[in-house]
C-alpha cells in the first residue's frame, strides 16, 4: 500500500488522519509543520503528500513549491472548505488535487487512489509518438522537448497524455476531470485550467500562445492541431 | 413653473412697472412741455408780426391789403394766409386750416393747431386782427409753422425712454437671474445631497452658507444625516459583528469536525463488531457527525456569501449533463425532461448544489410525482422544479428561501440544514440569475431557475 507523508499542524485532525489512512491500510508518516515534512522527505520516500496549507513556519504554499522544485510526488493539499483563494494558489504552487476539510476517509482515500493512478490509457505502439518538438513515449511515460526529458507531475503527465490520445479532439473539463482526476462526479474546473497552465509553461515556446494545449472557449481543451 | 422662471417673472414684472411709471411719465412731461413751449413761442412771435402791422388802416378790406398782411407775418419759414370779406391772400394752403380752428379764430381768440401736411407736422396759428380802437378788423390771419424739428425731438425722447427701459429690463433680468441663483444654488444642493442619501451615500452633507433660513435648512439636514450616518453605521457594525460570530464560531467548529468526520468511516467499519448499545451509540455519533460536518459547511457557505467571498469556477458546460449527474449521483428518481445542446457557461457545482436543493425539497416536502424541466428562453437557461404536493402555504412563500424558516414550525429538526434553499437562492444569484417560487394552478410548488447562459460576464 502507498506511503503517505501527512502535514497538518492541528494535532486531532493530523491523528484522526492518520488513523483513517492507517486502517485503509497506508503507512503514514505524520508530521506538524513544513520543515519537519520537507526534513523527512531526504530520508523516505513516500508515495504521495497531503498538505494542510494553513501551517505554521513555512505555509503549505511553500512547502508545495520546494516539492515540485526537487521532483514529481503527487500532491494533495487540505483547504479550508471552497476557500477559492487558497486552491487557485495552492493549485499555481504544484499541487495535483484538493480535498476541502471537513472531509471523511473515504474521500482523501479516492484522491489519493486517483493522483496515484498510472498511465490513463495503454497504448500498443512501442514507437513514440512525435508531435512538432514533442515526444510523448506511452510505454515509458518519458516526454522529451528537444530531446530532453520535460519533468511533469503526474497529473500533468496524465492530462497530456489524456488530451493526446485524440490529437485535434475537443475535450470539456468535466470530460477531463473524470479521465484525468478520476472524478467521477461534477468536479472543480479549475483543476483542469491550473493543470494546463502548469503544463504549457513546460511544454510551449509561448504558454500565452500554444500551439500543444489549445484552449477551445465554450467548449474545453484540445491537443493541436499542430 | 419652476422657482427660477417665478422669480424671473417677478424681476421683469417689477422693472417693467418702474421703468414705465419714470421713463414714461418723464417722456410725458418733457414731451408736453417742449411741445407747450414750441407753440407759446410760435403763437408769441405770430403775435408780434400781427402787432407790428398795427395800427391797421381802417379801410373797407381788399386783396391788396390782405395779401401785405399775409407777407408781413409769414415769416422766414412759414406761410401766411389772411382771410377778410370773404377773401383770402398769401401763400399758404387753406385746406389745413380746420373748421374748429376757423370757429375759435372768428370768435375773436388767438387758436392754433397741430397739423400733418406735406409729410410733416406743422402748427398752424390763427387771430384776428384789430383795429386801433379795438373793434375787430374783419381781417384773420392763419401762420403755417413747421414743427418737425419739436416732433423730431420729442420722437428722440420716446426712442430714449423705450431704450433705457430697455436696458433697465435687461439688467434687471440679469440681477433677477443673479438673485435666483443665489437662493436656488442651496436649494440645488440640498436636492443633490438629499439624492446622494437616499442612494445610500450617508457621508453627503450640503455646505452652510450664512445665517439665513435657507442656511438653517442646510444645518438642519446636515445634523439629520448625520444622526441617520451614526445609526446607520452602528446597525452595519452590529450586524457585521454578529455575522463575523458566526463566520468565526462555524470555522472554530471545523477544525475539531475535521478530525471526528475523518474517523467517521473507521468507525462505521467497526460498529458492527461492537457490542448492542455501544454499536447503537457509535452509530448515532457517526450519523450526527455527518449532519453537524452538512450544517457547518453550510453555515460556512452562508457566511461567504454574506461577506462577499464566494466566488464562480466558471466552466462551459452541457447543462443536461450536469443535471443528470446531479441527479444520477443522488440517486433522485423524478422525470426530467432535458433536452441536448443546452451549453452554458456557469459554476457546474454550484448549478449542482441548487439543482439538488431544489429537488431534494420538493422530494421531501412535497409529493411525487416531482419533475423537472430544462428549457431556454432568451439568453438564459430555465429549470423548473415541479411537485404534485398541496403547494406552498401563502405566509410561507415570502420566506421559502430564508435561513433556518420552518414552514411548520411543530416540527423539528428536518433532514436539511434548513439553509438548502436559501444556498440555492444565493448561488443563482451569484450566477446573476433569480430563482422563484409559486404554486402552480393545479396545486403543488414550482421553483423556476434562470440563469444567464453567457456566465456572470
Amino acid at each position: 500500500m502507498p506511503r503517505v507523508l501527512l502535514i497538518e499542524d492541528d494535532e486531532a485532525v493530523r491523528e484522526g488522519l492518520s488513523l483513517a489512512l492507517t486502517y485503509q491500510g497506508h503507512t503514514v508518516d505524520a508530521v506538524r509543520t513544513g520543515e519537519e515534512g520537507l526534513d523527512l522527505l531526504g530520508s523516505v520516500t513516500p508515495d504521495v503528500v497531503v498538505l494542510d496549507l494553513m501551517l505554521p513556519g513555512v505555509d503549505g504554499f511553500e512547502v508545495c513549491r520546494r516539492i515540485r522544485a526537487t521532483g514529481d510526488l503527487p500532491i494533495i493539499m487540505l483547504t479550508a472548505r471552497n476557500d477559492d483563494i487558497d486552491v487557485v494558489a495552492g493549485l499555481e504552487a504544484g499541487a495535483d488535487d484538493y480535498v476541502a476539510k471537513p472531509a471523511q476517509a473515504r474521500v482523501l482515500e479516492a484522491r489519493i487512489r486517483a493522483v496515484l493512478r498510472r498511465s490513463t490509457a495503454s497504448v500498443a505502439e512501442v514507437v513514440a509518438e512525435r508531435y512538432g518538438d514533442l515526444t510523448i513515449d506511452r510505454e515509458g511515460l518519458v516526454v522529451t522537448r528537444f530531446g530532453r526529458p520535460v519533468s511533469l507531475a503526474p497529473t500533468e503527465l496524465r492530462l497530456l497524455l489524456e488530451l493526446s490520445s485524440s490529437p485535434g479532439r475537443v475535450m470539456s473539463r468535466q470530460q477531463l476531470l473524470g479521465s484525468v482526476w478520476d472524478q467521477g462526479y461534477l468536479g472543480d474546473s479549475r483543476l483542469v485550467d491550473a493543470c494546463v497552465q502548469r503544463l504549457r509553461s513546460k511544454i510551449e515556446d509561448d504558454a500565452a500562445a500554444p500551439v500543444y494545449v489549445q484552449t477551445v472557449r465554450g467548449f474545453g481543451y484540445r491537443f493541436g492541431p499542430l | 413653473m419652476t422657482l427660477r422662471l417665478r422669480l424671473l417673472l417677478a424681476f421683469a414684472l417689477l422693472t417693467i412697472v418702474t421703468a414705465a411709471a419714470v421713463a414714461g411719465a418723464g417722456y410725458v412731461r418733457a414731451r408736453d412741455a417742449i411741445v407747450q413751449r414750441a407753440q407759446d413761442n410760435a403763437v408769441i412771435e405770430t403775435t408780434n408780426r400781427v402787432e407790428q402791422l398795427y395800427p391797421l388802416p381802417a379801410r373797407p378790406v381788399d386783396t391788396a391789403i390782405l395779401e401785405r398782411v399775409a407777407a408781413r407775418v409769414s415769416g422766414r419759414e412759414g406761410q401766411a394766409l389772411a382771410y377778410g370779406n370773404g377773401v383770402s391772400a398769401g401763400g399758404m394752403n387753406p385746406s389745413v386750416i380746420t373748421a374748429e380752428l376757423r370757429s375759435l379764430v372768428s370768435s375773436g381768440r388767438v387758436g392754433w393747431q397741430r397739423v400733418s401736411y406735406a409729410d410733416g407736422v406743422w402748427l398752424v396759428v390763427g387771430m384776428q386782427l384789430r383795429v386801433s380802437s379795438g373793434a375787430p378788423s374783419g381781417i384773420e390771419v392763419y401762420v403755417l409753422r413747421p414743427f418737425t424739428s419739436e416732433i423730431a425731438f420729442v420722437d428722440e425722447l420716446a426712442r430714449n425712454a423705450w431704450l433705457i427701459g430697455g436696458a433697465v429690463l435687461i439688467l434687471a433680468l440679469g440681477l433677477g437671474f443673479l438673485a435666483a441663483r443665489g437662493v436656488l444654488r442651496p436649494v440645488r444642493e440640498l436636492q443633490l445631497a438629499a439624492w446622494q442619501l437616499g442612494q445610500g451615500d450617508l457621508s453627503a452633507r450640503v455646505p452652510v452658507r450664512g445665517r439665513d433660513e435657507l442656511a438653517s435648512v442646510a444645518s438642519t439636514f446636515n445634523s439629520t444625516a448625520s444622526s441617520l450616518e451614526h445609526h446607520v453605521g452602528e446597525l452595519r457594525r452590529m450586524e457585521a459583528d454578529a455575522r463575523r460570530f458566526v463566520a468565526d464560531v462555524s470555522h472554530e467548529l471545523r477544525t475539531p469536525l475535521a478530525a471526528m468526520t475523518a474517523v467517521t468511516d473507521v468507525l462505521d467499519a467497526e460498529t458492527a463488531a461492537l457490542p448492542g448499545v455501544a454499536g447503537q451509540a457509535a452509530r448515532l455519533v457517526n450519523r450526527e457527525t455527518l449532519n453537524l460536518t452538512r450544517l457547518v459547511n453550510d453555515l460556512i457557505e452562508v457566511t461567504r456569501f454574506d461577506s462577499g467571498t464566494a466566488a464562480l469556477a466558471l466552466d462551459d458546460v452541457d447543462v443536461a449533463e450536469v443535471v443528470r449527474t446531479c441527479l444520477r449521483m443522488r440517486g433522485f428518481e423524478i422525470t426530467a425532461t432535458l433536452p441536448d445542446g443546452v451549453r452554458a457557461r456557469l459554476d457546474p457545482r454550484r448549478l449542482d448544489v441548487i439543482v439538488a436543493n431544489l429537488v431534494g425539497n420538493a422530494l421531501r416536502h412535497g409529493a411525487p410525482p416531482v419533475s423537472l424541466v430544462l428549457s431556454v428562453s432568451g439568453s438564459s437557461l430555465v429549470i423548473e422544479v415541479a411537485d404534485s404536493g398541496p403547494g406552498l402555504p401563502a405566509e410561507v412563500l415570502p420566506h421559502v428561501f430564508a435561513r433556518f424558516y420552518k414552514a411548520d414550525s411543530s416540527r423539528g429538526r428536518s433532514e436539511g440544514s434548513g439553509l438548502g434553499l436559501a444556498i440555492a437562492w444565493e448561488n443563482a444569484r451569484l450566477h446573476r440569475g433569480t430563482l422563484v417560487a409559486a404554486n402552480r394552478p393545479g396545486g403543488g410548488a414550482l421553483f423556476t431557475l434562470r440563469l444567464p447562459l453567457g456566465g456572470e460576464s
